[in-house]
């Protein structure tokens, strides 16, 4: 059998070793009338070529993004992935370990989570950050929940341009405390989150939580928001979904934001139909004791030498059970582990000119696009690689006629915004070269006219 | 181990010293010791109120959690922040420097059903 | 390079015998990855740009950029390699040694698992590139689905839960909203002494109110005790089967019919799958519930702490409650289907961790029916074969067939002053990861192994001398147990200073 080294002479020696016959009397326990009859109801088991030919066979059913052109962003990015995050990541002493329980074999761990933990205070401008959480979506539900303990208050008020599957994740996430979440309108014009149209309901909110670049790619004005949130005694949550404009903007840190949460796949991360994503979280140091999920310190051991483990236990399942600040256990360490490899290997200057790429490259698809006969900008707020256009008509015709030329054209936006009919979702990244762009367009053009 | 015969105890292992209508709250000796290296502590503000065998505060060791309850009621005179920022205090002199709050008995009579330092002991060697 | 410790009067000699590979390795040091920069150097530098190159400051408002990048590093590809080349080998995994972490299930990670879910017609997809696009991907998820209806007997699944946790706050939330659909909501949730912690805390994120239960003096719930506290008011039982004693809930039955009878749902931590696969279905034990952890029964990574991935199976009552959006057929095509309005709604963006899934589907087609149950079984065998090796050497406080793994604990050696963490330190220096300890909560000083189905009978023989020998050392040497482990890159850690001085990142020395 696959995987299970023991010889059916190994089988019998052990039995007769623990005084039994068979496998059935080691399963006396199991009352008899419950166990199954016969085989479960599986394909038969293959051997290991088999299996590498029928997956393969399966893949290729899927279309990749190198196969298509893609301009898809909205919560997923494609970006250009060093070799090294692969190969490192993939030695196994990392990703056969478990969480670090032990710090002395698993200072290898534990140091790169410590690494990891501060390239994200330094990218968003915050004191501590987690080991991580499972995406950005459940970061952004987990922030809510922070908030709503530390302010003692129930309200969630949440950006209608927060990402839509991150608004329905917090909702889920607090249908079992109850309480009250809202979402809020945005600006027609600007495509963001308006400060003074917030003021009302912003009265006895726990928290205010906003997406920056928001949906729709536009920049919000964090340091406005925060201003009205913290008049009426919240706090404000910065969701971040393409992290790689950290590398431009101001971080969240800097903008009076009390929680930065988000999803880092832009750093490392496949793209993986969705998953696993890497989310993170970062906090100002008074809500340390009310953080969820892991965290790593530094400290030493017993003959002083640097070394790092897990702290900060008592906030969590294992050991306060109902009264910890999340159910969460294993988190998404690998995950971290190739987003700080990939932020390492960027450093300071590769991660500014990677963001400044994103930035062109984006402004020239626009600008390209926009110069298309019945194409407008949807919004007038600053973008940064993704952004959103106008037809004058729906855009599914169009798309399709893209998808037949090999290219994804975007996200059309009534999928989640009914009233946005005729609206589409472009981003581009360094993976989009400018003849795709050219072609993108020049098809484009065809398409709607 | 350590059971001072000035003071009272409760089940959940924390010490009350009366003066007059004042009353001084910690963790026994014993608690400490079952505890470990203590790491934090949370306790009351001052002018907040606590209610007899309600939790008042928080310990904390490297892996383990205890709330803190409170022998008396009344109103919280004073709160030791000393111990907050070295909880190590609660290891080292759980009677003496590690005092954590000390209360305004709003009803005095409720010190009277407290364990003595010898039914205290009893108590602990029992739980062992 | 320089020598990190010596050996503290520790018989090394003697160690290096014991344990398995015999060598001692290289104790390289290694700074952190910011005290390695050096200004202007870039690892991997971004392409050239192929349009014009944009001005930050004339499309972007200032006040929304950053001054700096503060003090993120500037390393070569190099010493990006190194770095991470020398930590790794600071850490243990299942491909290092024995890893009888009792609850987890650290059986082998297959390889080619690893360079399937890699290939780019997996690892390439854009979640939201379109059902026609994606149909190799839906296909696995939907027969993957299947798969785990069958193994656990149940009617619906869901792939969506990022790990066991959130599985367990899905099926929670599925109860609470089938209860609230009928005008009843339940308030309390019934939870054994011996469950993972994560359990309370699901039920509580989920609004109920947890209802303690103790486990009786043979390790295992009875339905006496659900019986008990079992009211219209209780949505259910939340139990562990085999329970984090390892012993099978032998009353599962009787338990589920008492949850039954008052209207409740029995839901099942599926934690400890591992004991279970082929040879019995959690659906004919009447089972409504229940998570599974992809990381653990069905052998995908657990990457250092995860990403793990925690589908939920469960009973066609509770089918209408699964979270959107779920995987369809409809004569040979797949695609999503959002429009469910007694959904739950959804616990992250997207459809789950696909490429976990890919690992997971890889296992069981690979492993198939008779490889799925050999696997339980012989992960029986083996946690019994240690049982019966160690139980006159260590403490055994249920001594009764297990499933897969047993639980110990240090009583015999506490009169020597010698701990289960002191055990657990001293088995690393023979070349083992120590097993859980100090869980259950229930045995004080829990020493729980779990040997998992992936292991030769050597390495077995080579732990339980390794574990004799401890046990040996304890009686005549304590102090080589207090001091463990003594070769290791660093030795035992102060945990107390880091929560009681914490530091929980580098910071750039201020500029003198």
């Amino acid at each position: 059998m696959p995987y299970i080294p023991h010889t059916e002479k190994d089988f019998e020696k052990i039995l007769a070793s623990v005084g039994a016959s068979s496998i059935d009397d080691l399963l006396k326990g199991v009352p008899e009338g419950l166990r199954l009859r016969g085989l479960l109801g599986l394909p038969e088991g293959l051997s290991e070529q088999e299996l590498a030919s029928a997956l393969k066979r399966l893949g290729r059913r899927n279309s990749t993004v190198d196969e298509y052109s893609s301009f898809l962003g909205a919560g997923a990015y494609n970006h250009y992935i060093p070799s090294a995050v692969r190969s490192l990541a993939s030695r196994s002493e990392f990703f056969t370990a478990y969480t670090p329980y032990q710090p002395e074999i698993s200072q290898g761990t534990l140091q790169a989570i410590f690494e990891y933990q501060t390239l994200v205070c330094e990218l968003t401008g915050m004191d501590v950050a987690n080991a991580s959480l499972y995406d950005g979506a459940s970061a952004a539900a987990e922030a809510a929940l922070m908030a709503r303990r530390i302010t003692g208050r129930d309200k969630v008020l949440l950006s209608g341009v927060l990402h839509p599957e991150y608004r329905e994740t917090v909702k889920t996430y607090l249908r079992g405390s109850g309480g009250d979440v809202r979402e809020l309108p945005f600006g027609t014009e600007s495509g963001t989150t308006i400060p003074d149209a917030i003021s009302v309901e912003s009265r006895g909110a726990a928290c205010l939580v906003v997406q920056h670049p928001n949906f729709f790619g536009c920049l919000e004005d964090l340091e406005a928001l925060a201003g009205v949130i913290h008049a009426n005694g919240g706090l404000l949550i910065a969701v971040v979904t393409e992290p790689v404009s950290l590398g431009l903007l101001k971080p969240p840190g800097e903008s009076g934001c009390d929680i930065a949460v988000g999803e880092m796949q832009s750093f490392g991360n496949a793209l993986n139909f969705g998953g696993p994503y890497l989310g993170f979280m970062a906090i100002k140091n008074e809500f340390v004791r009310q953080m969820p999920g892991r965290l790593v310190g530094q400290t030493s051991d017993r003959s002083g030498n640097r070394a790092f483990c897990l702290t900060f236990a008592t906030r969590e399942q294992h050991i306060r059970r109902e009264k910890a600040t999340s159910n969460i256990c294993t988190n998404h360490g690998l995950c971290a582990l190739m987003a700080a490899i990939h932020m390492v290997s960027l450093g300071k200057g590769g991660l500014m000119s990677l963001s400044r790429l994103n930035l062109s490259k984006a402004a020239y698809l626009r600008e390209r696009l926009l110069a298309i006969d019945g194409v407008r900008a949807a919004f007038d707020a600053p973008v940064f690689n993704e952004f959103a256009i106008t037809l004058g008509s729906g855009p599914q015709p169009a798309l399709r006629k893209l998808l037949r030329k090999g290219i994804i054209g975007g996200l059309a936006l009534e999928r989640f915004y009914a009233a946005l009919d005729r609206h589409i979702l472009v981003c581009a990244t360094e993976m989009n070269s400018r003849e795709e762009m050219d072609f993108f367009a020049d098809e484009f053009a065809k398409a709607v006219s | 181990m350590e059971f001072p015969k000035d003071l009272k105890y409760t089940k959940e292992h924390e010490w009350l010293k009366v003066e007059g209508n004042t009353a001084t709250v910690g963790i026994t000796d014993y608690a400490q010791d079952s505890l470990g290296d203590v790491v934090y502590v949370e306790l009351p503000s001052e002018g907040g109120s606590v209610t007899k065998n309600e939790p008042f505060g928080v310990v904390e060791s490297v892996k383990a959690v205890s709330d803190l309850y409170s022998p008396v009621s009344g109103s919280v005179a004073e709160v030791n922040d000393a111990i907050i920022d070295s909880p190590e205090a609660i290891n080292e002199d759980p009677y003496g420097d590690a005092w954590m709050i000390k209360v305004e008995m709003s009803n005095p009579k409720e010190v009277e059903d407290l364990m003595s330092s010898d039914e205290y002991q009893k108590y602990v060697e029992e739980e062992k | 390079m320089k020598p990190r410790r010596k050996g503290q009067g520790i018989d090394l000699e003697k160690i290096k015998k014991m344990k398995a590979n015999g060598t001692k390795g290289l104790h390289l040091d290694e700074a952190l990855i910011f005290e390695r920069s050096c200004e202007g150097r870039i690892g991997v530098a971004p392409s050239r740009f192929d349009v014009p190159a944009c001005d930050a400051e004339k499309s972007i408002p200032r006040k929304y950029l950053r001054d700096d990048m503060g003090g993120f590093p500037e390393v070569a590809e190099i010493d990006v390699v190194r770095h991470y080349t020398r930590l790794s080998q600071w850490n243990f995994g299942v491909d290092s040694g024995l890893y009888p972490l009792g609850s987890c299930t650290m059986k082998y990670n297959p390889k080619i698992n690893e360079e399937i879910a890699a290939l780019p017609g997996f690892s390439r997809l854009h979640p939201y590139q379109g059902e026609e696009l994606s149909q190799g991907a839906l296909e696995l998820m939907f027969q993957l689905e299947e798969y785990l209806c069958e193994i656990t007997g149940m009617d619906a699944v869901t792939l969506q839960p990022s790990a066991g946790a959130q599985g367990e706050l899905c099926g929670l939330l599925m109860m609470a909203a089938f209860f609230k659909d009928r005008g009843k909501p339940r308030t309390k949730i019934i939870i054994p002494d011996t469950a993972h912690g994560t359990n309370p805390a699901s039920s509580h994120l989920a609004g109920f109110k947890v209802v303690p239960v103790k486990s009786e003096g043979r390790g295992a719930l009875t339905a006496n005790a659900v019986k008990d506290v079992m009211d219209a008011d209780t949505a259910g039982v939340m139990l562990t089967n085999p329970n984090t004693l390892g012993l099978f809930e032998a009353d599962i039955k009787e338990i589920a019919d008492v949850v039954h009878k008052k209207g409740g749902f029995l839901y099942c931590d599926g934690a400890n799958m591992n004991a279970l696969m082929g040879i019995v279905r959690l659906g004919d034990l009447g089972v409504d519930v229940v998570q599974l952890n992809l990381h653990k029964t069905f052998s995908t990574p657990h990457g250092g702490g995860g990403p793990g991935s925690g589908p939920v199976a469960v009973r066609k009552t509770l089918e209408p409650y699964l979270p959107v959006p779920r995987v369809r057929k409809r004569g040979k095509k797949y695609s999503f289907d959002f429009k469910r309005p007694r959904s739950i709604g959804r616990l992250k963006a997207f459809y789950g961790n696909f490429a976990i899934m890919v690992r997971a589907y890889s296992y069981i087609r690979r492993m198939g029916p008779e490889g799925l149950k050999r696997a339980a079984e012989a992960a029986i065998l083996n946690a019994n074969y240690i049982k019966e090796r160690l139980k006159g050497t260590f403490d055994l406080p249920f001594d009764r067939p297990c499933m897969h793994e047993c639980v110990f604990s240090d009583k015999v050696q506490q009169p020597n002053g010698v701990s289960t963490m002191d055990i657990a330190k001293r088995l690393i220096d023979y070349g083992y990861h120590p097993p859980t300890v100090y869980f259950p909560l229930v045995v004080p000083g829990a020493i729980m192994i779990e040997p998992t189905e992936t292991e030769t009978l050597e390495t077995l023989d080579r732990f339980i001398e390794a574990m004799k020998n401890i046990a040996d050392e304890a009686r005549n040497a304590p102090e080589l147990l207090k001091n463990a482990p003594a070769n290791t890159r660093v030795g035992r850690v102060d945990e107390t200073k880091a929560a009681r001085e914490p530091v929980l990142r580098w910071k750039a020395k201020p500029p003198l």
